[in-house]
Order: structure tokens, then sequence, then C-alpha cells
């Protein structure tokens, strides 16, 4: 209840939640990666206080150089560089994902943070809403 | 799907009039939707609806009001980059009548 009350106080008009919305998924062959996006960027309209995080095959979403032409989807990874004009700027990804993908920063479309999976933990942890895809 | 007949050619819209393939845009089809939202073009509406597209071309989306506002201003100056100056171009919205006109979908967390 006093946790929801400083919320208040904080938004000015509204409730202004740590939202954190966590990638897991390849960005092609289910919808979650494309269906993630659209919410986190609805949730910024919102004027919420929005973190993503890319851990597992999630990373993949963030990669540079993505041609979709072969399978006739819609390549939105460019989207995640609109990411800056809707105020999220807390991108993280998990350290062991790439490391295990052969990634490094220079691979991605966009500036992240990298944590190690207890820093992703305690990340978590500080969030009002997790939301996993 | 509705289609529409513009100087000779058809084209395909959604049920809400939004033109269904982003490369069939061309400024004859710009003129018809514009005319189809009572939308007068001059030079300002140009202005924004060419940025819309550029935005698009970026990003792959259309970018919700808020964004636009933000991003004209940065673009076109703070003059151009505000609420009132875009309803007075677009009085229904400009993200959701300027991307129209513009020939694309309609903006993602349009509310």
């Amino acid at each position: 209840m006093s946790d929801m009350m400083d919320d208040m106080e904080e938004g000015g008009e509204g409730v202004v939640k740590k939202f954190m919305f966590v990638n897991r998924k390849a960005p092609h062959g289910t919808i979650y990666a494309l269906e993630g996006l659209e919410v986190a960027l609805i949730s910024a309209a919102f004027d919420q206080d929005v973190s993503m995080v890319f851990v597992d095959d999630g990373v993949y979403e963030l990669i540079k150089g993505v041609n979709t032409k072969g399978i006739e989807v819609k390549d939105f990874s460019k989207t995640y560089r609109a990411l800056e004009g809707y105020d999220i700027e807390k991108l993280y990804v998990e350290k062991a994902s790439m490391d295990a993908r052969g990634l490094t920063q220079d691979d991605l479309i966009v500036d992240v943070i990298a944590l190690d999976s207890a820093e992703m933990a305690n990340l978590m942890a500080e969030q009002d809403v997790v939301i996993s895809y | 799907m509705p289609m529409v007949e513009v100087a000779g050619k058809s084209f395909e819209v959604d049920e809400e009039g939004y033109l269904t393939n982003l490369n069939d845009w061309n400024q004859d089809i710009a003129e018809y939707l514009a005319k189809e939202e009572k939308v007068e073009m001059t030079e300002n509406h140009w202005d924004v609806v060419n940025f819309l597209r550029e935005y698009y071309d970026e990003y792959q989306i259309a970018p919700a009001v808020r964004v636009l506002t933000k991003a004209v201003a940065k673009k076109l100056g703070p003059e151009k980059g505000n609420n009132k100056y875009l309803y007075e171009l677009f009085p229904y919205g400009p993200a959701k009548q300027a991307c129209k006109i513009a020939g694309l979908p309609k903006p993602t967390g349009c509310i």
C-alpha cells in the first residue's frame, strides 16, 4: 500500500511502475519477439518505466545485418533503434547468452548493457512487473 | 480488401482506408488519401508526410504522436514540433491522419 502511494506521488498524474520485458526467443519463427516489442512500445506511450532484457536466443533479436527476404516476413530489427525515441533506454543483454552464441556488442544494432546472471537477478528483483516472452 | 482507383491504377486499402502495400504509394495516392481525409495538402503537410516516410524507412514503424512531435521538433524545428501545429495540419490526429496519407500502417500504440 505504501509503495503504491509513493508511486502516485512520483508519477504526478498516474502510477509509474517499473516494467521489465524479458525477451528469450529468436526474432522469427514465432510471434513473441515482435509482439513483445510492440507491447514495450505501447507501455512507453503510457509513460511507464520500461526496461528490456535479452537472454538466451532473445539476443538474436538485436543482431545487425538481418535479411528476412528469404522467409518473407517483415524485418523489424530496425525498430529496436526507435526505442530511444520512446524513452526506452534501458536495454540489457545477459553475458552468458552472448558468449554462448559468439556475439559481442559490435554485432548488435543498439547499445546495450551486458550483465552477468547475478546482476540480472538483482535487476529483476527491483521490478514491479516482469513479463517474459 | 477494398480497391481504390487513382490516376488509372487500382490500389488495395484496408477497411479503414489505409494503403495495404507501402510500396504502392506515390504523390497521386497521397493526394487521393488526403482528399478522403478532407485535408488540403500544403508544403507544410508534405513536410510532415515526407518526414513520416523517412521515419518509417529508418525504423519500420509509424511513430506514436508523442514520438512524432519530438522527432519533428528535432528535424523541422520547435515551431513545427508541437501538438498545436501538427493538429492544425491534421485535425483528426497527426499520427493517424498523416500516416494514412503517407501510406503507412496505423501507428503502434495509437490510442
